[in-house]
């Protein structure tokens, strides 16, 4: 037996899907060697609960470990990144110099925050992300220092949340976007609308509309202001960048493998594909760091960065890992994120990219409490339910189904639905590719 | 007087316990037989303690068994070092 027959399977990404990744291993029935790497020297926890209760300081940074589920029996190798993959040798390069062979290979590495550019003003004190737990308990400590205003930069799901909780704290905020409405990427300006009132209402101060181009420090190095695109300026000792994320494949340069800043691709089955498109048989992917062909969407490209794709297409990789290759099933996936923000419950099925038109079937936007669907070319494509969780399942079978734009016409409670444009902001960049992010 | 250090013994490690929030409806089932555990807030927000301690083992498997739609998850022998 050669080394790499020795080696195992080596799980690179110690998080939610590198976790259930490893589980669905054992699952299978794989008894071999198994490591887990991961850059932190944490084992798996849960991130949602990071821009909300460890913010508020409900809940401790070290709190959220994720369960096991399975008995893994794996080697971890906790605190020192993948650097580099070398396929013709079998071999992974961590940042601590040392190397670890495998058999066989699962890349779930994930995302990170995009940071500010230090040029204008990123490294100034003061200046926060938020992904993982350091960066949270960093966060968190920072808050309870009580800062005079908090500045957050992006009006995502991160930005809001985080917004949420800087007022329920009891501090002044300033949120900037440049689009017209909160969460207009992946709601539109019409729902985002909604959430705007509730910034209003929670005393949130918003700038719609625009754009910071730098910031300013004081003698000490700390940031004091924002200097925005329309020449105003805004006083804050504390700025929260929430521009959402880029995938964590910068180890995988000089690879070979089809890998960038919007994931590594894969073909159906999960299986990576090299620089030639030819899949690898030996390494696959799953969770934010993966890129697709989802058959729910017509087999377009797309990363999905949420907390239910990496659960199940670890799943979904990690049983098709231990598959004869006649048998690699394909993964179909409806994606699906919640959020909790100024005491609603917001949750989402489908993609809403590309609507041309959303409806509220159940309830009003006046109640803040509804459940809206996106419609594109006559199909529904997505669904939106602010405190309606339970209205979604169907609507999520319907969505899967490819039905019709509203698909149950006859519920609502409302009267006649109302279709209107949903006023989505113009695509960032010319590509074809899908990145369902919770920037 | 310093206590000597040691491992934490496994049935004094809290538990771990994580909701998938796609999945869980608000039907607040966890909150009865768990409550302090679990707590609704608002219409259907969902709060919960991730790492209860070892001593509500019994209420939280309880609010496992009682989720109608089978959305909690929780691992009881923590062997491992945080």
């Amino acid at each position: 037996m050669s080394i790499a027959e020795t080696a195992g399977i080596v799980v690179v990404g110690a998080s939610l899907a590198g976790l259930r990744g490893a589980e669905a291993l054992r699952r299978n029935g794989y008894s071999g060697r198994l490591t887990v790497v991961g850059d932190e020297p944490y084992r798996p926890y849960d991130r949602p609960p990071l821009s909300k209760h460890v913010l508020s300081g409900e809940l401790a940074p070290d709190a959220t470990g994720l369960p096991e589920l399975d008995t893994l029996d794996a080697q971890w190798r906790l605190g020192h990144a993948a650097v580099a993959l070398d396929r013709a040798a079998r071999t992974i390069r961590l940042a601590n110099g040392t190397g670890l062979a495998y058999e066989r290979l699962l890349i779930a590495t994930g995302a990170q925050a995009r940071p500010w550019p230090a040029a204008s003003g990123g490294g100034l004190e003061g200046i926060f992300t938020l992904r993982g737990r350091d960066d949270a308990a960093r966060l968190r400590t920072a808050l309870a220092g009580g800062p005079a205003r908090v500045l957050i930069v992006g009006a995502g799901l991160i930005g809001c949340e985080a917004a949420s909780c800087c007022r329920d704290l009891g501090l002044p905020v300033t949120l900037v976007d440049p689009n017209p409405a909160p969460l207009a990427r992946s709601l539109g300006t019409w729902i985002g609308s909604v959430v705007a009132d509730c910034l209003r209402d929670a005393g949130v101060t918003f700038h719609a509309g625009a754009q910071v181009l730098r910031f300013a420090g004081d003698a000490s190095g700390r940031v004091v202001r924002a200097h925005l695109a329309d020449g105003r300026a805004v006083e804050a000792d504390l700025v929260i960048v929430a521009l959402g994320a880029t995938r964590a494949t910068d180890w995988l340069k000089g690879a070979g493998l089809m890998a960038d800043a919007g994931g590594v691709t894969c073909d159906g089955a999960c299986r990576v594909l090299g620089a030639d498109g030819t899949p690898c048989p030996d390494i696959y992917a799953a969770g934010d760091v993966a890129r697709w062909p989802n058959p729910l969407y017509g087999g377009r490209l797309m990363s999905v960065e949420h907390w239910g794709n990496a659960v199940a297409q670890a799943a979904h990789s990690g049983r098709n890992m231990l598959a004869p290759a006649d048998d690699q099933r394909t993964y179909h996936h409806l994606p699906a994120f919640w959020s909790s923000q100024f005491g609603i419950n917001i949750k989402a099925v489908g993609l809403s990219e590309g609507a041309d038109a959303v409806a509220i079937v159940q309830g009003s936007r006046a109640s803040r409490r509804f459940l809206a669907v996106y419609g594109r070319a006559g199909r529904s494509i997505a669904a939106v339910s602010f405190d309606q969780a339970r209205w979604l399942p169907a609507y999520a079978e319907a969505i899967t189904a490819g039905r019709a734009f509203p698909p149950i016409r006859d519920a609502s409670d409302q009267g006649d639905y109302l279709a209107l444009a949903p006023g989505f902001p113009p695509p960032r960049a010319a590509s074809t590719l899908i990145e369902a992010r919770h920037g | 007087m310093t206590a000597p250090t040691r491992p934490v013994p496994r049935e004094t490690a809290p538990l771990r316990v994580v909701v998938d929030l796609n999945r869980c409806q608000g039907y607040a089932q966890c909150c009865y037989a768990a409550p302090g555990a679990f707590e609704v807030r608002g219409h259907e927000i969902l709060f919960y303690d991730p790492a209860p301690p070892h001593a509500r083992r019994g209420e939280i498997e309880r609010a496992v068994q009682a989720c109608p739609v089978r959305a909690i998850s929780l691992q009881v022998e923590i062997g491992d070092a945080p």
